[in-house]
């Protein structure tokens, strides 16, 4: 190994599998990886899971008609469809099978949508049906009167894209994956002694910390926007490895089952042999009060035409109606903020499809990035000896999760030669939410545990009982958003204005720490800034 | 109440409770014995701040003394205890009192009569009741900590949960999505109650009152306020405010301005303000900067009835509050409503007055059972007068007159659509002038009212409109 790493600490940890990153995919891989026995951490660089390209999302589950056929998109967008529904029942994660509908505004439109038609029969999709404009206004009593014909995908669904990640996340760490949050890997270095990779991290919340290390097998790169970034690093360290190595050696350590040292040159797998470049797109989106009607109940796609891709309408798992995204290719990983420009597009290309919309009640308005890899595919699956990765994972990435994390597991098991794991219990019991129980079970619910008779969320009736048992799982939680993801205290109308004050109250007991040290999200986040009448 | 009753009333009103639902419930068909089964009162108040309380003395005042006001915070009083600033009660008192100061009056004049309230209980749903096709009363659920989950029937219920800010999603501020952006009354519940101070560098978006008093509360703590936006060309807020809060302070008031964009990734970092043209969009060129940390946003309050919609009250789409008649009834018979959660007030004394009429007429309600005004509906034959807000005026509380209900004079409350100087305030009934009145000043951060004597309405009506049913009065502002 032609590098080394300045690394001092002797706090290592050895590993069979480390993960870069807990959005979605890093978390399903980390769940389905705990069906067997092993050693396995994520590293995530933000302060919970769930804080990336996952967080934005429209939380569609699509029927998987979009990606050209034979592609890695395609078959991981069908697959993961087929196992939404079982997934999120296991891990009790809202998931409806709402059905999607893509509308055509012209006539001569129509074979655009014959086409998709085909594209998912090939790609294996079912039920798939071109409907015209007096069943699609059966369907859609609201839909927009230039709707001519549509195809619905009846085996579409609509899923919480943040309950998805924390059950994946936290059903792994109930079987055993253990996860660093606060921890920003700086560098992966090709394995030396003992044929294991070193994964370098900082906890971004304490710069003052030193540099951590975690010595792993095998590597997964989850790392979403920042998966291009590890990807080509690691293709220099092996080129530059395969530099200096000695002609192609037979030798094996042994010892160590397939993890050995790399003597030799490594051979990249083809499919990830060249730099990749991921392009953060930005899509910016409106959300509106669950109260707001008309709402469609499908999910509203607009035939792509030369002027665009359209946006979508949607619902949400939890009744809300959901406009965007926008599509805007930019440089910043970290520029997540929405524009005048790209929210009055949002509004305009919504009524496009559904006129009736009630835009008077836009709660909020947000952005995410989308990992887009230029060549527009997944790049899925052991990249050489030890080192897997999840990398270029854009939409459908949510929806093809629950496969991605099947299908990499069962690699990396097969290259660790991992044994079943006998104690894997793949169920989750979700927080029990008041809201949705009748008046008899929120009696019941009372009785055992008086919390839940205490609202502190008005907009959305989430009680103290809910917020306490989010900070004590096995994911903990310490800032409002990880709150908001988990129970929405603070999802509804009046966006946190009256429940914040009481939420914080109750992070700061359940987590010891005082209010000025409760942040929204990440270390630079306080909400308070000093006690008044305080000295400053 | 027996098991069985109690299964079969919540089984009725699952589809009730049942989430997201924006169907206005109709009245349940439920048998005498169900409704005798559950704790009873005459009234129930929901909502224990300045209007609840007031409603709530006033109706014991008028003899109903089977009362219950439901509180969903630890204090009666409502949003007046974090309210610290002077200024309240120079009408009801004749003197200025804190927030504070002026609920406990209040308070005391509850507790003087026994006023039974329950803190810390949230109303989940209130749900109308007919025995045998006439209407009964309404079905209150409620939950708390001391008591579980609660079931009552109330002969009267009166809605007085006031309202909440409006927040930076429903304003679509573009820019990131950083701590440090609070509405101004979420600020004054730290600052003021938890002694937190949400900010060191601060400007303001929106003029209306509570961003105002917040300007000046942020001053006086050791923060720095670099100025307050407002996208109107007239402050949302009274006029004593302006000078008292920002004028003494030297704050800059950016009229016709609003904030087009925030910066900062994890906390607020900076702002930046544009003027905007007549039709309120930003107009390029004209943006300036301002390296803050927070960001206090007081545009508007939206009075709450989630519970009211729930409950298959009528709302007005110009107020978010219900439509009321002279009697403060709302569209369904015995269930009044008052204070912010009807329309919004700019003083706590007109609050006080409103309930207080709110008290007194569901009194009446309460007596006169069926003979009440509202349930002159059910007898086909009172006469009614529609309320329309004509030119310049943007809505009219009531909206409704029951003529056989008619106080000797009533008071009609509404809100002009733009800054008025010297104009009049005309009344007219089926469009005989029924006043005039002259002002000033008028604007849409202050409340107007006209007082209207029965006699007057009466000869205008016999005048223009002996026999029919169709009667209008209108409310216009006329530019002399």
């Amino acid at each position: 190994m032609s590098e080394k790493s300045n690394f001092s600490t002797p706090s290592t940890t050895e590993y069979d599998v480390c993960i870069i990153g807990a959005g979605v995919v890093g978390s399903a891989i980390a769940r389905e990886l705990s069906r067997f026995k092993v050693r396995a951490v994520v590293l995530e660089r933000a302060e919970d899971v769930c804080t990336g390209t996952s967080k934005a999302n429209s939380g569609i589950v699509h029927a998987g008609f979009d990606a050209q056929p034979g592609t890695l998109m395609a078959k991981y967008n069908v697959a993961g469809a087929a196992r939404m529904p079982a997934v999120c029942k296991e891990l009790d994660v809202p998931y409806v099978n709402n059905g999607s509908l893509v509308l055509c505004f012209s006539e001569k439109d129509i074979p655009g949508l014959e086409r998709l038609k085909d594209q998912g029969e090939k790609n294996g999709v079912k039920e798939l049906e071109i409907i015209d404009a007096k069943k699609l206004r059966e369907l859609e009593p609201h839909i927009s009167p230039e709707a001519v014909a549509a195809l619905w995908a009846k085996t579409a669904g609509i899923v919480d894209p943040f309950l998805l990640t924390v059950g994946f996340a936290e059903n792994a760490a109930d079987n055993g994956v253990e996860f660093r949050l606060n921890a920003q890997v700086t560098d992966v270095f090709l394995p030396s002694e003992k044929g294991l990779f070193q994964v370098s991290y900082v906890n971004p919340a304490a710069p003052e910390e030193s540099e951590q290390r975690v010595l792993a097998k095998a590597v997964v790169n989850a790392a979403g926007v920042f998966s291009g970034t590890f990807h080509n690093t690691i293709l220099q360290k092996v080129a530059a490895h395969n530099k200096n190595a000695a002609p192609t050696s037979e030798n094996s350590t042994g010892g160590e089952g397939n993890a050995a040292p790399y003597e030799g040159a490594i051979t990249v797998a083809p499919a990830f042999a060249r730099d990749i470049e991921i392009v953060c797109r930005r899509g910016s989106y409106l959300l509106l009060d669950m109260n707001a009607e008309p709402k469609p109940t499908h999910t509203l796609f607009q035939l792509p035409t030369k002027l665009g891709k359209g946006i979508l309408v949607t619902p949400t798992a939890h009744g809300n109606t959901l406009i965007g995204p926008t599509a805007v290719d930019i440089d910043n990983p970290e520029g997540i903020e929405t524009s005048a420009a790209e929210i009055e597009d949002v509004k305009q290309k919504a009524g496009k499809s559904f006129p009736d919309i009630p835009l008077a009640s836009v709660i909020t308005s947000f952005a995410g990035l989308r990992a887009h890899e230029l060549q527009h595919e997944f790049l899925i699956g052991m990249m050489f000896n030890g080192f897997f990765e999840a990398a270029g994972i854009e939409s459908p990435g949510l929806t093809s999760a629950p496969a991605i994390g099947a299908s990499l597991a069962e690699e990396i098991a097969d290259y660790l030669e991992l044994q079943p794991n006998p104690n894997f219990d793949g169920h989750r019991d979700g927080i029990v939410r008041f809201a949705d129980k009748t008046p008899e079970e929120q009696r019941a619910l009372i009785e055992k545990d008086p919390d839940y008779a205490q609202i502190i969320c008005r907009c959305e009736t989430i009680t103290e009982a809910e917020i306490k048992q989010a900070t004590h799982r096995s994911i903990p939680v310490t800032t409002l958003d990880g709150v908001k993801r988990r129970v929405r205290a603070g999802m509804g109308r009046c966006q946190a204005g009256f429940c914040m004050p009481r939420v914080m109250e109750i992070l700061s007991q359940e987590n010891n720490l005082d209010l000025e040290q409760v942040k929204k999200s990440g270390p630079k986040s306080a909400v308070l800034l000093y006690k008044t009448k305080e000295e400053r | 109440m027996s098991e069985t009753s109690q299964k079969e009333m919540t089984g009725e009103k699952m589809s009730v409770t049942s989430v997201s639902s924006a169907n206005p419930t109709s009245a349940k068909a439920i048998s005498e014995s169900d409704i005798k089964a559950l704790p009873s009162h005459d009234l129930i108040v929901v909502g224990g701040g300045p209007a609840g309380l007031a409603a709530a003395v006033a109706a014991f005042d008028a003899g109903i003394t089977d009362v219950l006001i439901l509180e969903r915070d630890n204090e009666l009083g409502g949003i007046l205890n974090q309210c610290i600033h002077n200024g309240f009660g120079l009408h009801t008192f004749k003197e200025e009192l804190t927030g504070p100061e002026y609920a406990e009056r209040f308070e005391k004049l509850a507790e003087e009569r026994d006023i039974p309230y329950q803190l810390n209980t949230m109303t989940l749903d209130i749900v109308p009741v007919d025995i045998a096709g006439t209407h009964a009363g309404c079905i209150v659920s409620a939950v708390s900590k001391t008591h579980g989950y609660q079931q009552f029937f109330a002969k009267a219920v009166i809605l007085a949960m006031g309202c909440r800010e409006r927040p930076r999603g429903a304003l679509n501020i573009a820019g990131t999505r950083p701590a440090g952006v609070f509405s101004a009354g979420t600020a004054q519940r730290f600052v003021n109650l938890e002694g937190e101070m949400p900010g060191k560098k601060v400007f303001v978006l929106g003029s209306g009152d509570i961003g105002l008093i917040m300007a000046r509360r942020m001053v006086l703590e050791g923060a720095e306020v670099l100025g307050v936006a407002e996208i109107m060309p007239f402050s949302g807020g009274l006029k004593r405010n302006i000078v008292q809060c920002l004028n003494d302070y030297d704050i800059p008031l950016f009229l016709s301005h609003t904030v087009v964009d925030i910066r900062g990734k994890e906390r607020v970092e900076g702002i930046t303000i544009a003027e905007v043209d007549d039709h309120m969009k930003p107009i390029p060129g004209t943006e300036k900067s301002f390296d803050v940390d927070t960001l206090l946003l007081s545009c508007g309050l939206l009075p709450e009835n989630e519970l009211s919609s729930k409950a298959g009250v009528q709302l007005s789409p110009a107020t978010k509050g219900a439509v009321v008649d002279n009697t403060l009834q709302t569209s369904i018979p015995g269930v009044f409503a008052c204070g912010n959660v009807l329309h919004v007030h700019d003083l706590v004394d007109y609050v006080s007055q409103e309930a207080k009429l709110a008290g007194e007429c569901a009194a009446e309600y309460l007596e006169k059972g069926a003979g009440a005004a509202g349930a002159s509906d059910t007898e086909g034959e009172a006469r009614i007068v529609t309320v329309k807000p004509g030119n310049g005026v943007s809505y009219t509380v009531p909206s409704i007159l029951h003529l056989n209900a008619l106080a000797p004079t009533t008071i009609i409350r509404f809100r002009v659509r733009a800054v008025f100087k010297r104009a009049a305030i005309k009344v007219t009934l089926n469009g005989e002038e029924l006043m005039s009145k002259k002002r000033p000043v008028m604007a849409p951060g202050e409340m107007e009212q006209v007082i209207l004597a029965k006699e007057k309405i009466f000869s205008a009506l016999e005048n223009t409109n002996p026999q029919g049913s169709e009667s209008v009065l209108e409310i216009s502002i006329e530019q002399s």
